[in-house]
C-alpha cells in the first residue's frame, strides 16, 4: 500500500517538475496529451458501441419485467416498449396460486443449499491439499482430475451407475454426484497457491500447528473472496440445473424448479409454434403469456438478489481461474 | 530393500570413520529402511490425505466408474447380467450408427451449430473486452461489466422461454422485424438463433479473462507508444491485442476440445418438430436413443464416438497452437 502511494507521489512530483521545466514536452502519464480529431472520432465510436451493447443486454430483461406487470393484451399487441401499461398483478396472482411452482421452489432450495454445503465441505480441503507443494501425490491426482474435464463415461454408463447406487428418482441425485467440480478445485487451488503467503505456513509449523489447524484457523479466514465466488458458482449451478431433473427424476414431488418451469413455460409453446396460422391469439393464450413473465421473474429473483453482493468478487475469482486454467 | 540397507550401513560407517564429515540430513533420511520411511510419511502427511480423500473418492466413483462402463459400447446390454456381463459384439453399434440414415445429418448439424458458436463465442468477448478496456472511468467500467455479466446467471429454461417470447410469430418483437415469420419453426434460422443468444448470454462473462490480461499491461508501454505517435486505435492494435494473444490461444484450444459438446439443454429445449431437421444433434440423439428409447449399448457407442472426436479436436488444436505460437496446454 505505502509503496504504491509513494510511487504515486513521485509521479505527481515529477509531473509538477516537468510542467515547470517545459510545458511543451508532456513526458509524464499525468499530463494529458491533446486529443486529435481522429482520437475524438474513435472515442465517440467506442462510446456508441458500448451504449449499444448495454442496451442490447438490458432491454430484453427490462421488457420481461415490465411485461409481467402489464395488461396481457397490450403486451400481445406490441403496445409495450419502455414502460408498463395498465399495471396489473394478475400474472403474479396466478403464479402464487400454482402449487407446482411452490413444490419446485422448495425442492430447488433444498437441493441448492445442501448441495452447495457438500460442495464446499469437499472442495475446499481438497483444493488446499492439492495446493501444498510437499504433497507429492498432488501431481498424479491433478492429472486424473484434468482427464475428467475432457473425457467422460457418457450418459448411459452414468445413468446405469446411478441406478445401481439407488440414486434414480432420489433427492440425493442432486446433491451427491456433483460434489466435486474439477474446475472449481483448480480455481481454489490456484488461489491458495498464489494468495496465501508461504511464510504463514512456515510460522504455523514453528508454532507446532498441523495441516488441519493451519487450514481451519489461518487459510480459511483469509479466503473469504474465493469461498464466496466458488459457493456462488456451485449455487447457481444447482439452481439452474435442468438436466438432472429431466433425466433422473420421475415423480412430481421431487421435481426441481427448472423442470417445473419447463413444463409451465414451454408446454403450450410447441403447439403454438407448430400451428402457423397467425392472428388467432386468444384470451387464454395471452393469459398464459402473462404467467410466463411472472414465472420468469419469480424464478430468477433469488439470483438477482444475491448478485449485487457477490459481484465484486467475480473479477477476482475468474482471474484466478485464468492464471492457471 | 537390501540395497537401501546396505547403503544405510555404508553411510553409517562412513560417518563413523570420518567424524569431521558432517552427514547430509537429506541423504540420511532417504537411506532409512522402507517401513520407517512409510511410517514417517504417514505421520507427516495423513492430514493432507484426509483432506483430499473425500474429493478423490467422489471423482473416482462418479467420473471413473462410468468410464469403466464405456465397454458397454462393445457389448450387447443385458439387464439381468449388468454392465459387464453382456455378449461382446465389437464395433457392431458403431457400424449401426455410421449406417443410420440420420448419421450425416446429425454430424453436419452438430458441427454447424458448434463451429458457429465456437467462432462467434470466441470473437465477441475479445471485442467487448477491448471496448470495455477503453473506458477511463472505473465506475462506468464496473457498471458496464455488471450489466453484461448478468445474463450469464439466467437458467437455460428461462433463456429459451425468452427466445420463444421474442420470436413468437404473432406477438414477438423480433419476429415482427422479419414480417411475422415463425422463426422458431424454420430450420434455416435455428443456428443463428442459437449462437446469437449464446453470445448475448455469455459474452460479458467470457470477456473477464481478457480484461484480467489487459489489466496487467504495463502503462509504460502505452506511454512509449503515445510518444511514438500512436493514436487510440494503434494502441489497441499494437499493445492490447498482442497482450491478450496467449490467453486467446489457450481459450481457443480449450473450446476446440468441446467442439461436439454443444449444450444439450438449450438445443433440447429449443427443438420442435418443424426445426428438427436442423436441430437434431448428437447429444439430443443420444438422449432419445438411450433414456427415452432404452437402447443402452447403442447410445453408449454414440456417446463414445462423440467423446473421441472431441479429444481428437483438442489434440489437433493443441498441436497447431504449439507450432504457431508456443502456446499449449499439454
Amino acid at each position: 500500500m505505502s509503496n504504491a502511494s509513494m510511487t504515486y507521489d513521485m509521479h505527481d512530483a515529477t509531473a509538477v517538475k516537468a510542467r515547470e521545466e517545459s510545458a511543451a514536452i508532456p513526458l509524464n502519464p499525468k499530463v494529458r496529451q491533446k486529443k486529435t480529431p481522429a482520437d475524438w472520432a474513435v472515442d465517440i465510436g467506442i462510446a456508441a458501441l458500448l451504449v449499444l451493447v448495454v442496451a442490447a443486454v438490458v432491454y430484453p430483461l427490462w421488457f420481461i419485467i415490465i411485461a409481467s406487470f402489464s395488461n396481457p393484451s397490450a403486451v400481445a399487441n406490441g403496445e409495450i416498449t419502455f414502460l408498463p401499461k395498465d399495471v396489473t398483478f394478475a400474472g403474479y396472482k396466478q403464479v402464487f396460486t400454482d402449487s407446482r411452482i411452490w413444490t419446485g421452489y422448495r425442492n430447488t432450495i433444498i437441493y441448492s443449499v445442501f448441495g452447495t454445503a457438500l460442495n464446499m465441505i469437499v472442495t475446499m480441503p481438497l483444493a488446499f491439499a492439492l495446493s501444498r507443494r510437499e504433497f507429492r501425490a498432488r501431481r498424479f491426482i491433478m492429472f486424473m482430475f484434468t482427464v475428467t474435464m475432457f473425457f467422460s463415461g457418457g450418459l448411459i454408463p452414468t445413468y446405469l451407475l446411478y441406478k445401481d447406487l439407488g440414486l434414480l428418482n432420489s433427492m440425493l441425485v442432486f446433491i451427491i454426484p456433483g460434489a466435486v467440480s474439477v474446475w472449481n478445485v483448480i480455481i481454489a487451488r490456484s488461489f491458495f497457491e498464489t494468495s496465501i503467503p508461504e511464510d504463514l505456513h512456515d510460522a504455523a509449523q514453528i508454532d507446532g500447528v498441523n495441516y488441519l489447524g493451519y487450514f481451519m484457523k489461518i487459510v480459511l479466514p483469509l479466503s473469504g473472496a474465493i469461498i464466496a465466488v466458488i459457493a456462488l458458482y456451485y449455487f447457481v449451478g444447482h439452481w439452474n440445473d435442468y438436466f438432472t431433473g429431466l433425466v433422473y427424476i420421475r415423480t412430481a414431488d421431487k421435481k426441481p424448479l427448472q423442470v417445473v418451469l419447463q413444463e409451465i413455460l414451454l408446454a403450450n409453446q410447441s403447439n403454438k409454434t407448430n400451428t402457423s396460422n397467425i392472428g388467432t391469439t386468444s384470451e387464454i393464450n395471452q393469459a398464459a403469456d402473462q404467467i410466463k413473465y411472472g414465472v420468469i421473474i419469480v424464478s430468477t429473483l433469488p439470483l438477482l438478489i444475491i448478485y449485487p453482493f457477490l459481484q465484486k468478487y467475480f473479477n477476482k475469482g475468474v482471474m484466478i481461474g485464468a492464471v492457471k486454467g | 530393500m537390501r540395497a537401501t540397507n546396505r547403503n544405510a550401513n555404508a553411510a553409517g560407517t562412513e560417518a563413523g570413520t570420518a567424524s569431521a564429515l558432517v552427514p547430509d540430513n537429506r541423504t540420511l533420511l532417504r537411506q532409512r529402511p522402507l517401513p520407517v520411511r512409510i511410517a514417517d510419511y504417514c505421520k507427516r502427511y495423513w492430514q493432507l490425505w484426509l483432506m483430499a480423500l473425500p474429493g478423490v473418492c467422489f471423482v473416482a466413483l462418479f467420473s471413473y466408474v462410468p468410464m469403466y462402463g464405456i465397454q458397454l459400447a462393445f457389448r450387447q446390454y443385458d439387464p439381468t447380467k449388468g454392465l459387464t456381463g453382456g455378449r461382446w459384439v465389437g464395433f457392431m453399434y458403431f457400424r449401426q450408427f455410421f449406417n443410420a440414415p440420420q448419421f450425416s445429418n446429425l454430424l453436419i448439424n452438430t458441427f454447424r451449430i458448434s463451429l458457429w458458436t465456437l467462432v462467434m463465442g470466441f470473437i465477441f468477448p475479445i471485442i467487448l473486452a477491448l471496448l470495455i478496456n477503453q473506458i477511463g472511468s472505473t465506475r462506468v467500467k464496473g457498471f458496464v461489466q455488471t450489466i453484461t455479466y448478468m445474463p450469464h446467471f439466467i437458467s437455460t429454461v428461462v433463456i429459451v422461454t425468452m427466445i420463444n417470447i421474442f420470436l413468437s410469430p404473432d406477438t414477438g418483437m423480433v419476429s415482427k422485424l422479419f414480417g411475422n415469420a415463425n422463426l422458431m419453426g424454420q430450420p434455416n434460422a435455428f443456428t443463428p438463433i442459437y449462437w446469437i443468444t449464446e453470445v448475448w448470454q455469455h459474452c460479458g462473462w467470457n470477456c473477464i479473462i481478457y480484461l484480467a490480461a489487459l489489466s496487467s499491461v504495463d502503462t509504460a508501454l502505452y506511454e512509449a507508444a503515445k510518444i511514438d505517435g500512436a493514436g487510440r486505435l494503434q494502441l489497441i492494435r499494437y499493445v492490447d491485442i498482442p497482450t491478450i494473444l496467449p490467453t486467446c490461444g489457450i481459450l481457443l484450444i480449450l473450446n476446440m476440445g468441446n467442439v461436439l459438446n454443444v449444450g444439450f439443454e438449450k438445443i433440447w429445449l429449443m427443438q420442435n418438430t418443424l426445426n428438427q431437421p436442423a436441430s437434431e444433434v448428437i447429444s439430443t440423439f443420444t438422449y432419445k436413443i438411450g433414456i427415452v428409447g432404452n437402447q443402452f449399448s447403442y447410445s453408449t457407442a454414440i456417446g463414445l464416438f462423440n467423446t473421441v472426436i472431441n479429444f481428437v479436436f483438442l489434440m489437433i488444436a493443441n498441436q497447431v497452437a504449439r507450432k504457431a505460437s508456443d502456446t499449449s496446454i499439454f
